[in-house]
């Protein structure tokens, strides 16, 4: 075995000894130096996991999260150099932590998390040109057919737990003690400029914004989301998409699309 | 349309001053002041993202500034081959930001698939130098252009190694070609750790080849014998001991690009800027040396 694969091994173990052929001028016991390698692995990749999930911590105290992270770890090192999205599987690692189980909506609240990040890493959409909806509009027959795309950073989460709410009281807006977690939230997430914004939405624009993930034209979108909700309601739906910048373009039956200009 | 580089944000090299690392929570004060540096560094890891506040405020600031794309993950010290979808992505940031300098480490980072986000030891054998060579080779071939290989800072030394680190490095750099990017820091930090006499260590290494300079702040451990074992932190203030040293260095090499790195707590841009007018002081005293020894020759 070569000494980079022992070094690796006994690097994620903390079970197995330091591996052999090391020294120390002093003839010291080069375990306690193997150490400092082992906690510079470990305390870095808990820290990238703490920048991304900043609340999932505060929910449940550093002491725990970085217990929690440390175990996350050394089952799922990471496996790209881009640690921004390192920890993909982490909420559903806290998912099935079980000592986590008393916080039932900690994993969604990391999933908001990660969606942030995500969306603030996103390439910088397009904007929709202002007359493009009303170009389309102007032909009603062809309109159930449109492909609304939408921005590159756009996420949506829809939860059991109000986690819109909890995220925002961690940001000082509203108080945690007003949160009742156990009200069901879906959080759309876009960053039309520098900043990620973040809003609730009800369940039926929820499930366009989720039909329009998948690439459904206008039309079945609409049906899938009225049988979401009966309530919904398309018209201030599609306006919600257009003043949040979270739609990029408009794709006709025909194949052509809205002109798309990058922002500056 | 693009717009066009400040002179001194697109002049060949970096300038022999001193620069700072660019850190997300000082972006906008830096957009707002423009403070008077010689460049900035980036981890290029950080900026392997498709869009975002990173590239926004990073073509802004590039438009003002030398540039040094710094890597931290190719890990040429690897006994796994290099990933060439990294060194892929490393091509197009360079392409892109046209940096005035690209340097990498003396160490391993990753193993198979699993990376590990630190600078792990390699024992220095001829095996391991013909390894690291290759690599510099291939990464210099890749991004057609010359890189700067950072000395580490380590805390263990392997009982098979047969080359002494500056014999190492000066191999490296002999048969590559690539330059030297000397961290004063590590230097202190690895010679306490492996007691050896730092200023000998600097001696060592070829002052031509040195491209850049970085400076740091270590944290102190001990090891089990109870011997000073120091971390390589970027958690705080530059020692004295380093600045002493620093100033040895650039007697011995001259006014050469000077990096401050501070990675962790880190501070709000003012005490860096302060900092960085430290060692620019030591820098301009460097330079007036040179002119006055043309001057007498």
């Amino acid at each position: 075995m070569n000494t980079q694969q022992a070094f690796f091994e006994a690097l994620l173990d903390p079970r197995q000894s330091a591996p052999s052929g090391l020294c120390a001028w002093n003839g010291s016991d080069p375990a306690v130096r193997f150490a400092v390698y082992r906690n510079n692995v470990l305390v870095s990749l808990v820290d990238a996991l703490a920048d991304t999930y900043p609340v999932a911590q505060e929910l449940v105290g550093e002491p725990f999260f970085r217990a929690m992270a440390r175990l996350f770890v050394r089952q799922e090192p990471p496996r790209s150099r881009v640690l921004a999205f390192y920890g993909e599987s982490f909420p559903t690692f806290i998912e099935n932590f079980a000592p986590a189980a008393s916080v039932p909506y900690l994993a969604d609240v990391a999933r908001l998390e990660l969606l942030r990040v995500r969306a603030y890493h996103a390439a910088d959409g397009a904007a929709l040109p202002a007359d493009a909806l009303a170009q389309a509009l102007a032909q009603p027959d062809t309109l159930a057919e449109l492909v609304l795309g939408l921005h590159p950073s756009v996420g949506l989460l829809r939860s059991r737990y109000a986690v819109v709410s909890l995220w925002a009281a961690h940001q000082g807006v509203g108080a945690l003690s007003d949160v009742d977690p156990a009200l069901p939230e879906n959080a759309l997430l876009v960053r039309p400029g520098l900043e990620v914004e973040l809003l609730r939405l009800d369940a039926g624009a929820s499930a366009l914004v989720a039909a329009l993930q998948q690439g459904t034209p206008l039309g079945p979108a609409a049906a899938q989301a009225s049988q979401a909700d009966a309530d919904f309601d398309l018209a201030s739906s599609v306006a919600l998409l257009i003043r949040t910048h979270a739609l990029s373009s408009i794709t006709h039956p025909d194949g052509s699309q809205a002109c798309i200009h990058p922002p500056q | 349309m693009p717009t066009p580089l400040s002179t001194q944000a697109s002049a060949p090299n970096l300038p022999p001053r001193v620069g700072l690392g660019l850190k997300p929570e000082h972006f906008r004060q830096i957009v707002e002041t423009w403070p008077d540096l010689g460049f900035f560094e980036i981890h290029a890891e950080n900026y392997l993202v498709d869009g975002g506040p990173f590239h926004h405020y990073l073509s802004r600031i590039r438009e003002r500034y030398p540039l040094s794309i710094h890597g931290v993950g190719l890990s040429i010290g690897g006994a796994s081959p290099l990933d060439r979808g990294h060194l892929d992505q490393l091509a197009a940031l360079l392409d892109r930001y046209a940096p005035q300098s690209f340097s990498e480490h003396l160490a391993w980072a990753s193993h198979g698939e699993v990376f590990l986000n630190d600078l792990l030891p390699v024992p220095y054998t001829a095996q391991t130098l013909q390894r690291v060579c290759d690599h510099v080779d291939q990464v210099q071939a890749h991004l057609k252009r010359r890189m700067l290989l950072e000395n580490p800072a380590t805390y263990v030394e392997f009982s098979a190694s047969t080359l002494t680190e500056t014999d190492f490095m000066a191999e490296v750099l002999r048969r590559t070609g690539c330059g030297l990017l000397l961290d004063v820091n590590n230097v202190h930090v690895s010679c306490t750790n492996h007691h050896r006499d730092p200023y000998a260590y600097i001696d060592a290494l070829p002052p031509a080849l040195v491209g850049e300079i970085h400076l740091a702040g270590f944290a102190q451990e001990q090891d089990a014998a109870g011997d000073l074992l120091l971390i390589d932190s970027h958690g705080s203030p530059i020692a004295q001991a380093v600045w002493r040293l620093y100033h040895h260095t650039l007697e011995r090499v001259g006014p050469v690009a000077t990096l401050i790195e501070r990675d962790q707590d880190i501070p709000p841009f003012d005490v860096l800027f302060a900092e960085s007018q430290q060692a620019q002081r030591l820098l301009d005293a460097a330079r007036q040396e040179v002119c006055v020894q043309r001057a007498c020759t």
